[in-house]
């Protein structure tokens, strides 16, 4: 435990000296007197800090550590499912979204909701009698484990790292508003952070952080839609008319706007948002945190019920935040742009409604939010990299504290990584990011997993390199579309107009996986399709489930 | 699993029964909850006038606006009928199925 103490100390002593800093005139600005925010915060830090303490003191095995020994009910794994969801993207970005272009935020909101049932009524049941706990257990059931894991760990990584970056972006640009540091340096403490957090709690520490995270982001969300509408007495069209008032667009902020203007792109996040969910590593997870299949049910229902209460929140929040937020000096320096950056509407109008304690909270609890959905992000990374390309691939004969320790390694590299990539990608707005990283897996674990429980003719070939397409063209045209290929590479004009391709790239995956197995003739593709009765069975019924997921 | 238990399991009416019921249920409900989204998709893309249109006379709220939150509660409403049936109907059988296995 010496070093997780060490780790603790440095966190802590690096947070107060990060609050006790000279204010900068962004603080100033924001909070006034910053101080109240800033002990609020520091206690919530070190509270989650606490709890991480306690879940690695009881984080014995591999099991414990990537499914919390499966001992959490059905209502406390939908309130972690729900911390899951409502992360720094919904929260702050889906409210930007709003801020920004009213309506078209909430056709964000939709896509991220709808996958939930889908996946539900199609795979969850199957992937839970399976007994299997990531994606590559799940698929290696039948195929030929060396390709097939070495496909779902590049994928897994890439998906991690897009959702990472998102979460980077929000989590450095709340520090950097609330401490008035720079965003480097409020991205490299989160990262460091996360690390730590992750390294030694494992996944017992992820779920307790998001469920009591997911309580107080839901109080906190209720109270400042609650004091938007209070301030108009209660009236919705008191509320909307005014943030029609004050936004530059008028009433048509109540209309489809230039987010979503072509067809195409419109289309093509549809198709990520919803079927990215199934194929999110970090989710799939979830499922096997609960004891019973009628606990998991339980607690996709309790999730769906949450993350829409949620998401009807954010919209008004988002409108709360026009009305309030826009066009109020204290928000905004000498050029009229926002202080942290265009992600932390509803962090301003948390102040705004509720004065430096509420500001506190919120950020607080966002941050939270933050670190839980990193860590459990980076733990599925992790994961990738140590049981799928370690244990299975490289050393086979490895045990299971070989295994931890790679897994913490690789968590250091992953968090390296992401404060880099956090940086590069510090202007997006990160509910559009999240949608990238929903386009990647739409792209490329969700075909393959769901043709594996399907379609008996399916063969290892066609697989990976169905899911090779999949990943290669999506990573290709989202490189080249304008948000990357102009405004973070900086080039004149993007080489793909499309803003999201998921709309070409999962039916490449399809098609990839569909054309490669049907001409796969090896003798692997014959034991491939040999071995879909006993899946097929085992999923239906959850026939030879081993012990360990059953309890 | 071995040949012989997988041909037993298979062959037997109770297995059967819950393979057919809950595929036909789920794959119902995903139809259902599909062609909702893509509906709404479809008229963001296409018809963007439609969701401009506002049905509450003089209030500026669009048809857009009751139509996202309509979709949302719908998506939990239907979640809720699966839970249900699954958890009275289909684990009794899968129980059934289960106990003839062993």
């Amino acid at each position: 435990m010496k070093p997780l103490l060490t780790f603790l100390l440095l966190a802590a002593l690096l947070t107060v000296g990060v609050a006790l800093a000279e204010p900068s005139d962004i603080t100033e600005a924001v909070g006034g007197s910053s101080w109240t925010s800033s002990i609020m915060f520091i206690v919530f830090v070190v509270g989650t800090m606490g709890v991480t303490y306690w879940a690695s003191r009881r984080t014995k095995t591999a099991s414990d550590f990537y499914t919390a020994g499966g001992g959490i009910t059905g209502f406390q794994n939908g309130l972690a499912i729900s911390g899951d969801y409502m992360s720094a993207a919904s929260f702050l970005g889906i409210t930007a979204l709003v801020y920004t272009s009213g309506f078209d935020g909430l056709i964000y909101s939709i896509g991220f909701l709808v996958g939930w049932p889908v996946i539900m009524f199609i795979m969850s049941e199957r992937l839970r009698n399976l007994g299997k706990f990531t994606f590559s257990d799940v698929v290696s059931f039948r195929f030929q484990q060396i390709p097939i894991r070495v496909f779902s760990a590049f994928a897994g990584i890439t998906i991690v790292l897009l959702y990472l970056i998102a979460q980077m972006v929000g989590a450095g640009a709340l520090i950097q508003t609330l401490f008035g540091m720079s965003f480097e340096v409020a991205v490299l403490i989160v990262g460091i952070l996360i690390i730590g957090y992750v390294t030694f709690g494992g996944m017992l520490a992820t779920t307790w952080v998001q469920i009591i995270k997911a309580v107080l982001l839901l109080s906190g969300a209720t109270f400042i839609a609650g004091m938007s509408l209070y301030f108009y007495g209660f009236s919705l069209e008191g509320l909307f008319q005014g943030a029609a008032d004050r936004h530059a667009l008028g009433e048509d902020i109540f209309k489809v706007g230039g987010l979503v203007s072509d067809p195409i792109s419109a289309i093509s996040l549809g198709i990520a948002l919803m079927f990215g969910t199934a194929g999110l590593p970090h989710i799939l997870m979830r499922f096997f945190t609960v004891p019973s299949a009628k606990e998991a049910r339980k607690s996709v229902f309790y999730a769906t019920g949450f993350i829409g209460y949620f998401y009807v929140l954010t919209f008004i929040i988002g409108m709360g935040a026009i009305a309030f937020v826009m066009g109020n000096p204290n928000y905004f320096d000498e050029t009229g742009r926002m202080f942290g950056g265009d992600n932390m509407p509803a962090v301003h109008l948390a102040h705004a409604l509720g004065g430096d304690l509420f500001l506190g909270f919120i950020s607080a609890v966002a941050f939270a939010t933050i670190l839980a959905v990193v860590a459990g992000l980076t733990l599925a990374g992790a994961s990738a990299i140590s049981n799928d390309l370690y244990a299975n691939v490289i050393n086979k004969k490895a045990t299971s504290q070989q295994e931890m320790r790679v897994s913490r390694v690789a968590t250091i590299i992953l968090g390296i990584i992401a404060i880099l990539l956090g940086i590069a990608f510090q202007s997006q707005n990160i509910a559009f990011l999240v949608g990238l990283a929903f386009t990647i897996a739409a792209s490329t674990t969700f075909p393959v997993l769901i043709m594996s429980m399907y379609w008996h003719d399916m063969t290892t070939r066609g697989a990976v390199i169905g899911g090779s397409l999949g990943l290669i063209s999506a990573v290709v045209m989202v490189v080249l579309s304008p948000n990357v290929w102009v405004q973070v590479l900086g080039n004149e004009e993007a080489i793909v107009p499309y803003s999201n391709p998921a709309l070409f790239t999962v039916v490449i995956a399809f098609l990839g996986i569909w054309v490669f197995s049907k001409l796969d003739r090896s003798k692997r593709a014959a034991e491939d399709r040999r071995r879909f009765e006993a899946q097929y069975i085992r999923s239906q019924t959850g026939i030879g489930i081993n012990k360990a997921a059953e309890h | 699993m071995d040949q012989s238990t997988i041909d037993r399991i298979k062959a037997d009416p109770n297995f059967q029964r819950l393979v057919k019921k809950r595929s036909r249920l789920a794959w119902s409900l995903s139809a259902i909850m599909l062609l909702v989204y893509y509906s709404f998709i479809m008229l963001v893309a296409f018809l963007p006038d439609v969701l401009a249109i506002r049905p509450f006379g003089d209030s500026i709220i669009t048809l857009g606006v009751p139509m996202g939150v309509g979709i949302i509660l719908f998506a939990f409403m239907l979640t809720g009928i699966y839970v249900y049936k699954a958890n009275t109907e289909f684990d009794k059988l899968t129980a059934a199925v289960r106990e003839n296995a062993e």
